[in-house]
């Protein structure tokens, strides 16, 4: 395996990273709650995937969008019925908060799912480029990685609710002045949050096995892609996320998978110390 | 009146240790339990409780005391020896990491905190050769039968909860605790008036390390086996904080009220709804922030304005 083929892997991968991150980052950004549920949302868009393709024949690329909404749903009455309630609180409150909902959430899907990996199969060849080989598969999940990330920032500059979001962020008080419901605009900041999370998990459920287990993993992914890149920008989770791809790649070819983990966390404490603004974007709040 | 606490506490500290000669080795582990979740909740309330940073860095103290104090010994150490020096390496990990990541607040600082934590587990789990990886490592088992280990383990935990109630009481009123309940209200007017804050913070983070470490280490002991899974749990991490939060973060009181009934709740959820196990501490968690806050989420409250 030559060093091509080690940054295609990072970028294939590093474009799902971003993906991941980018939901968690706008709520991190807009509403200054750390998720914790964002891994096991992930997990629960996997699953309705795997269980769409295995039952109803459908395929992923398809099933990508139904499922969004459904995450969106959850994702808009969690934060409307609960989270809301302890927004302006202090970051050890709503992070317990949303700690407490993902054990219950990652409990109920342990018993349903159980912890067996399941995966999608999409048997689509492979594409081989000068000695580098792209699986189509993988290909696809970038493609829809970027499409959706690029989606999620066409929505943040040109629409309306976009527009409230970024205003919310900027001065909550002075946005509520403006007539913007910073309520429901948490709320749909949430929803959307989930809703890049299930669509994220329809996407790993074709390049990764689904299984409740790695909720924490994917957690801890979007911790770093988030201080490599920046808050609540989706440019700087884009940066963060190919840049993790490729941190990832280059320390599992010259050391170990496990090595590869451990190099992001690490990188994003030396970053934390050295640099809070991350790569790209501003400090989101204090 | 103000003396009834100390009595309270007196007593409750007699009664744990009077349980291995009025009931059975079960209620032994149990005291065990209490007194080992106390002494890990009257430290995180150094850093959380008096001083407002929302640590999650228990787990990474805990496993990091685990896994030296199970090296040395493996290594011949005498046990207490290696525990001591656990406490030692792990305090002194903490202030070198404490000056460095203290400078964040808030989000940052929490992220950092739990990023620590994973971040030990993943050197856990590489250095193979050291630590055993993903298999664990075995510790040596502590000859003496059932009986005996129960109660050597029940003083040591009970030992290492006094030393921690101690140190509260001596931080909580001399010139450190002052210091760090100004920074937990205003961190920059505290800096204003002539608190080093810096070293204030870190010496409430090595505080809340020095036991963390001891229990670790005690804790590998008695349970004989140790992985980086268990050691550097995510959810001791979290569960810890929850204790001072349900008894009141920065009291002298407030973490050993909180650990004691967490640990008997869990008790009895745990016999009884195994599989919803999770799911029942999580309920307990929204709850506590739902309907508790007034009483003893109240500190925190303040430092939201901050």
């Amino acid at each position: 395996m030559d060093y091509g083929q080690v940054v295609a892997n990072g970028l294939m991968i590093g474009a799902v990273y971003a993906c991941i991150a980018v939901g968690f980052s706008l709520v991190w950004g807009v509403l200054n709650v750390i998720n914790m549920m964002h891994g096991s949302f992930i997990m629960l868009g996997g699953y309705l995937t795997f269980f769409a393709w295995l039952h109803l024949k459908v395929s992923p690329i398809v099933s990508v969008v139904p499922v969004a909404a459904i995450l969106f749903v959850v994702g808009y009455l969690i934060q409307y019925l609960m989270i809301n309630r302890v927004v302006m609180q202090p970051v050890l409150t709503t992070l317990t908060l949303t700690f407490g909902l993902d054990m219950i959430l990652y409990n109920f899907m342990n018993l349903w799912f159980t912890a067996t990996p399941r995966r999608v199969v999409l048997d689509l060849g492979r594409l081989d480029l000068g000695g580098v080989i792209l699986p189509l598969d993988r290909v696809v999940a970038m493609g829809l990685a970027l499409l959706l990330t690029g989606l999620l920032y066409t929505v943040m500059r040109t629409s309306r609710i976009g527009r409230a979001i970024v205003a919310v962020r900027m001065d909550r008080d002075a946005a509520a002045l403006m007539g913007i419901r910073v309520n429901k605009v948490y709320a749909i900041t949430f929803g959307i949050g989930a809703l890049m999370a299930g669509a994220c998990g329809a996407l790993v459920a074709v390049v990764f096995p689904i299984t409740t287990s790695v909720t924490g993993l994917f957690l801890g992914k979007a911790f770093v892609i988030c201080v490599i890149g920046g808050l609540g920008s989706v440019p700087g989770a884009l940066v963060g996320g190919l840049a993790l791809g490729l941190i990832e790649a280059f320390a599992g070819f010259w050391f170990s998978p496990q090595t590869a983990i451990l190099a992001g966390f690490v990188i994003m404490l030396v970053l934390l110390v050295v640099r809070p603004t991350g790569l790209v974007g501003r400090r989101g709040y204090e | 009146m103000k003396r009834l606490p100390y009595v309270a506490f007196a007593l409750w500290f007699l009664l744990l240790a009077a349980v291995p000669f009025l009931a059975s080795n079960y209620f032994v582990k149990i005291a065990t339990f209490l007194a080992m979740y106390a002494a890990l909740a009257l430290s995180w309330n150094f850093i959380g409780g008096y001083t407002g940073y929302p640590s999650f860095s228990t787990a990474a103290f805990f496993g990091l005391g685990a896994y030296t104090g199970a090296l040395l010994q493996n290594a011949g150490l005498w046990v207490g020896l290696a525990w001591a020096c656990a406490a030692v390496v792990t305090t002194v990990f903490a202030a070198v990491i404490g000056f460095a990541i203290l400078r964040m607040r808030g989000h940052y600082f929490a992220i950092g905190s739990i990023a620590l934590v994973e971040a030990l587990m993943l050197v856990a789990s590489i250095l193979a050769d050291l630590t055993g990886g993903g298999e664990g490592l075995n510790v040596k088992i502590m000859p003496g039968g059932p009986d005996y280990i129960g109660r050597v383990f029940l003083y040591t935990m009970l030992g290492i909860m006094l030393a921690a109630f101690i140190t509260t009481v001596l931080v909580d009123r001399g010139r450190l605790g002052f210091g760090l309940r100004c920074i937990q209200q205003n961190e920059d007017a505290a800096d204003m008036v002539g608190i080093d804050t810096r070293r204030y913070k870190t010496a409430a983070f090595a505080l809340s390390a020095v036991f963390c470490g001891a229990i670790g280490a005690a804790y590998a002991s008695w349970v004989a086996y140790i992985s980086p899974s268990d050691s550097f749990s995510i959810l001791l991490t979290l569960k810890v904080p929850v204790m001072v939060l349900l008894g009141g973060p920065g009291t002298i009181f407030g973490p050993i009220v909180g650990s004691a009934a967490f640990v008997m709740m869990e008790e009895t959820i745990w016999s009884k709804y195994l599989e919803y196990h999770q799911a029942v501490l999580g309920l307990v968690i929204v709850l506590l922030i739902f309907f508790l806050p007034g009483g003893v989420l109240r500190v925190f409250r303040r430092r939201a304005a901050a």
